[in-house]
């Protein structure tokens, strides 16, 4: 009984969706700018089919409504009308439009009832992927392989003060997109280390809060490999804008081999940091890692000429910290301040990306300290 | 009874005597102007933030503000026009209609009254003073949910929590001053089935009011103790949680939302009948349903957040609850249409302006019913769909609703008549900005477009620029507004009939025009209506 | 009723008094919102106190798998993760993992945990005997630790849930609110923590 209802009203939704496509609008291109995307997921073209229902619904309504409205203020306006009538009363009309719209309704609950039973069955996973949100980045955790890493906005911030052209992935790109396979059931178990965010990606049509000491499911399963881009959508601080979600969806054997790539990257990352860390570090080496590190990583905040936005984004230059002992200053970077945008550093940036940028710092914005901070000096802060 | 203006000595200096005046008034129609007055320039206010926000969404990148301060100018933005224009337009309305509907002198409580308005400048001086603080004006948003608001609140949130609080305890003085006033200072013969529906309505609104906004009271009060007392209502750290603080603000939310509406629905039920020529259809189920529409507010909160985790019979109850309030508000937008049907219409400017609301409401309203499928909604949330939403409901329902009040019921106030001819131009150049303006936002929304962002994707700029080009528009009429008003009260052609509008009825058409300070001394008679005879016997 | 009962100053006062009694209903909702959380499981609130071990009927032949993942709140300058990503576990049997933890900071600086369980409504059915989340926990600048919590699931777990998760949020607990245990509680105070923004 519910599948054939289910089939029934999918099948008006489609009816609704050729009919929007058909005689709502000259062109049927016309008509998918303006509609909601269709998406790559079975339960996202569930909820495109609810939309073009409640639409459609919306739509037959209201021309009943407005026409009527249209017809008695052309038919019945004074020229044509001058003597109004008396009625002022009807029970049974009263109840006639009480009902009919209440079946209305149920209709329109019906298949969104059972839309929703499905998508809220977050059981059987083939694969869990930890979404942690931060102040305006992303961090991917996957349980079961135990590899994780942060996703940043990569759209550089000349593209956003508008110095150079915007490309069609601007404020959508981002440095390491979560990976997911095809054909399999990922869940997303949301969280945050800070504010509320919300991790949406709109061809999945799933959309999740992610609140701070606790935890949210979510899951999708897509069938078509791509790149599919969504945003945060819950108010999150100044850099909300700025907090792109990136899903690449490989074949699940390309999925395996980009796991393994990602241990042996891991491998290697360590390696490098031993390697980093076991040797000196010159200025001249150090200052344009740093400068490209505070650019990614600091300047929203600080702002590219370390002047800060007030109090609560304080400047660099001239700051006690940064020109006062360097034991302090690699402590603030790598742990943060409580209670603020100032996040801790040190699960984000490896210890030679932290000690070019805490030179960076102590050498320029007028501050000249001299110092050289070295990656072996941030390892053993760590 | 006695006013106080009439008590000043007059011999002072003339200004200090024309502040006196109105710093002292307790009479029901000068305080209902000094609330339109402050409304009006709040809009203002509030409309030029609006300007900044959209100058700023024109086109895609940063141009004219930083992240931090759009974030400012999107939340006082919101709290200005909700708690700034919207309310004291509304509760202005009531202070000067809901005395001369019910044939009472004045409202009950005159120097509460004087009082409940007087808090309110102070409020938004507090409010608006933090755009000068250090840290900025508040930039979490209207919602202002924890933790955003609390551990991460600029230091001017706390002028803001202070703000809230007086607008607040403002807001339940004057609510609970109407109700006392319908519920007493009636006319002999005004049974409560006889009122007028905006008497009606606002009944309905002052109690919401005062039921949801010792709520929200709360909410700041919780936020305060978070942010400077140790405690953690909303932090999960100390075993509260952030989820909490949009269940107490949405319990006020939602029945907030009802309170900026039903005036709005009772202004539409005035004006519609006297230009329709034909008695208001269904008088008696537009009280209930409003009544339906009041107590449901209460019970569908939770659809502000079904992407915050809920579990699934959570998701259900409050997309079945929310879904029933189609059918109240589909009946009172049904029994408009009748009223229309076979009357002898004229399209006068407040006639315009309510059969405006009505249907862009209705629009509005649908969208509502489609964010209320849970599913859909997972796709709309927090994005421009539901900006398009919420502007559909509230621009229409209660600026539109408001102005046509305004221009119904000014030749009554001032004795003077607007120009009719401007202000046809008025509701038709305000018509195609606001559809121009907030249309378009149901499809960057539908796009994937996040509300509340700085910046977006070049795909969503098209859009955008009309909206922008819309909203500018849109900011312009405001001013239009102003000049029709101004140019009414100071040389608008002088009223002498009681009587306006040929087809209105009601008690404040009985009184001359302009309506004098002091009316209803000596109780009206109401003349026995046939037609209610029977519910009054019942 | 006479005429005086029903006086604009008694009706005045009568409505003020339910616009007091609603600012109460406010506070009043913290308590309902927890009474409802624990009866729903809404959030995946886990019990704050150990379960007993003579609560369990019985082991029985049903296995689950149970996943855990640690977060640290900003400000918190701890290393904190699970020593194991997951576990299979038959229903009703006491199990025991640790999660590892380490104080970058040089000072002491104490956590506390906060439990979630995902889905939200197998959180009543996940009892832990011994949690390092039921106290506070203080750690030396540099010091690390290994913790243990103690769990069992219940019998009476739902048999579509097949997978739970367990996640902890390790937040910074601010100077005023540390309960100084008695070993340290002779040693100076911590002077790391006073983080002016």
């Amino acid at each position: 009984m519910t599948r054939s209802y289910r089939r029934v009203s999918m099948l008006f939704g489609r009816f609704c969706s050729i009919v929007l496509v058909t005689f709502g609008f000259a062109q049927a291109a016309l008509a998918q700018a303006l509609d909601m995307r269709e998406g790559v997921t079975e339960v996202s073209q569930r909820v495109q089919s609810l939309h073009h229902l409640s639409l459609g619904v919306c739509i037959v309504v209201g021309i009943v409504v407005f026409g009527a409205m249209f017809y008695t203020m052309y038919s019945h306006r004074r020229s044509r009308h001058p003597t109004p009538a008396k009625f002022h009363e009807s029970t049974p009309v009263e109840i006639i439009w009480t009902i009919i719209p209440t079946l209305i309704l149920v209709g329109m609950a019906i298949p969104a009832t059972i839309t929703l039973i499905d998508i809220e069955d977050n059981s059987d996973p083939d694969l869990t992927v930890l979404v942690t949100a931060s102040q305006w980045k992303w961090h991917y955790q996957y349980v079961e392989a135990d590899i994780g890493f942060f996703s940043n906005l990569s759209t550089p911030q000349d593209a956003i003060n508008n110095l150079v052209d915007k490309d069609e992935n601007y404020i959508l790109e981002v440095d390491n997109p979560l990976v997911i396979p095809t054909n399999q059931k990922v869940r997303f178990l949301m969280t945050s280390g800070d504010v509320i965010h919300s991790w949406w990606v709109p061809d999945f049509a799933v959309k999740q809060d992610a609140i701070p000491g606790f935890i949210n499911e979510a899951w999708t399963r897509v069938d078509v490999p791509g790149i599919y881009r969504g945003q945060c959508t819950e108010l999150c601080g100044m850099n909300h804008a700025y907090m792109p979600v990136v899903v690449e969806v490989l074949p699940e054997e390309e999925f395996l081999t980009w796991i393994e790539d990602q241990r042996v990257a891991a491998a290697l990352a360590g390696e490098q940091a031993i390697a980093d860390r076991s040797r000196t570090w010159t200025m001249e080496e150090l200052m344009p890692i740093g400068e490209e590190v505070y650019i990614a990583q600091c300047a929203t905040c600080h702002l590219p000429d370390g002047v800060g936005q007030g109090i609560r984004y304080p400047a660099l230059a001239g700051s006690e910290i940064v020109n006062g002992p360097v034991e302090a200053h690699i402590e603030r970077v790598l742990n943060g301040v409580v209670d603020t945008e100032m996040q801790a550093w040190a699960p984000q940036l490896s210890d030679r990306d932290i000690a070019a940028v805490i030179t960076y710092e102590r050498n320029s914005f007028g501050n000249d300290t001299g110092d050289i901070v070295q990656p072996l000096a941030v390892f053993e802060s760590r | 009874m006695i006013a106080h203006a009439d008590t000043i000595p007059k011999q002072r200096h003339p200004l200090i005597a024309f502040i006196l005046r109105w710093l002292l008034t307790t009479n029901h129609k000068e305080i209902g102007t000094l609330y339109l007055c402050l409304a009006f320039l709040l809009f203002f206010i509030g409309g030029a933030m609006a300007m900044v926000v959209r100058l700023e969404l024109f086109q895609p990148g940063l141009q004219f503000t930083q992240p931090d301060f759009y974030n400012q100018m999107v939340t006082l933005h919101g709290l200005i026009m909700v708690f700034g224009a919207v309310m004291p337009a509304f509760v202005g309305l009531a202070n000067w209609l809901v005395p001369l509907m019910i044939g009472a002198p004045d409202m009950a409580l005159p120097r509460l009254n004087n009082f409940s308005f007087w808090i309110l400048p102070f409020a938004f001086i507090l409010l608006l003073s933090s755009m000068f603080m250090e840290g900025g004006a508040p930039n979490f948003g209207w919602t202002f949910y924890a933790p955003l608001s609390t551990t991460y609140g600029p230091p001017s949130t706390d002028y803001f929590i202070l703000g809230v609080h007086l607008m607040g305890v403002s807001s339940v003085l004057g609510a609970i001053n109407v109700m006392v006033t319908i519920l007493n200072m009636r006319a002999p013969g005004m049974t409560l089935f006889r009122m007028p529906l905006f008497v009606w309505t606002w009944l309905i609104t002052a109690f919401l009011l005062i039921m949801a906004m010792p709520v929200l009271a709360g909410a700041v009060t919780m936020m305060l103790t978070d942010r400077h007392f140790g405690t953690s209502f909303f932090e999960a750290a100390g075993g509260g949680d952030p989820v909490l603080f949009q269940h107490v603000f949405w319990f006020f939310g939602h029945p907030e939302v009802y309170i900026m509406i039903l005036p709005g629905f009772g202004i539409a039920s005035q004006i519609i009948p006297t230009f329709a020529r034909k008695k208001l259809f269904g008088y008696h189920s537009m009280v209930y349903a409003t009544v339906a529409i009041a107590l449901l507010s209460f019970i569908v909160w939770g659809h502000h957040m079904f992407t915050s985790g809920m579990p699934l019979a959570a998701e259900l109850f409050f997309m079945y609850a929310t879904m029933l309030i189609a059918v109240p508000t589909g009946v009172k937008v049904f029994n408009w249409v009748a009223t229309l049907w076979r009357g002898s219409i004229t399209f006068e400017t407040p006639m315009l302006f309510a059969l405006g609301f009505v249907i862009m409401f209705t629009i509005g309203g649908f969208s509502g019913l489609m964010l209320a499928l849970v599913p859909a909604d997972f796709q709309y949330h927090d994005t421009f769909f539901v900006v398009a939403h919420f502007h559909y409901v509230l621009y229409p329902g209660a600026i539109f609703g408001t102005m046509a009040a305004v221009y119904y019921w000014l030749p009554k106030w001032s004795g003077r008549m607007y120009d009719e001819r401007l202000g046809k131009i008025h509701f038709w150049t305000a018509t195609i900005a606001v559809n121009l303006t907030f249309f378009p936002m149901h499809f960057s929304g539908l796009a994937g477009m996040p509300r509340r962002v700085v910046d977006y994707s070049i795909a969503f700029a098209d859009f955008n620029i009309v909206s922008s080009i819309g909203a500018g528009l849109l900011g312009l009429t405001q001013i239009l507004f102003l000049y029709i008003i101004v140019k009414a009260l100071t040389s608008g052609e002088k009223v002498t009939d009681a009587q306006v509008w040929e087809g209105a009825e009601g008690l404040e058409w009985t009184l001359p025009s302009p309506a004098p300070l002091h009316s209803f001394h000596t109780p009206p008679e109401i003349e026995p209506d046939e037609a209610h005879a029977a519910t009054d016997k019942a | 009723m006479s005429k005086r009962s029903n006086s604009p100053g008694r009706q005045f006062a009568l409505l003020s008094l339910l616009a007091v009694g609603m600012f109460g209903f406010a506070f009043a909702l913290v308590p309902l919102y927890e009474i409802f959380c624990e009866i729903t499981g809404l959030n995946g609130r886990t019990s704050g106190e150990a379960a007993s071990v003579a609560q369990i009927a019985e082991i029985s032949d049903r296995e689950v798998t149970i996943q855990f993942t640690a977060q640290v709140f900003r400000g918190m300058p701890w290393e904190f993760r699970p020593t194991e990503n997951q576990m299979r576990v038959r229903v009703g049997e006491v199990n025991t993992t640790e999660y590892y933890a380490r104080n970058r900071a040089s000072g002491m600086v104490t956590g506390q945990a906060v439990p979630s369980v995902s889905p939200g409504h197998a959180a009543q059915y996940l009892h832990k005997v011994e949690c390092f989340c039921f106290t506070q926990q203080h750690l030396e600048g540099d010091a690390e630790i290994d913790m243990p919590v103690q769990f069992y699931v219940d019998p009476d777990l739902p048999e579509d849930i097949g997978t739970l998760s367990l996640s902890y949020t390790m937040y910074r607990v601010p100077d005023a609110e540390v309960v100084v245990p008695e070993a340290a509680a002779s040693m100076p105070a911590d002077h790391e923590g006073h983080y002016q923004p």
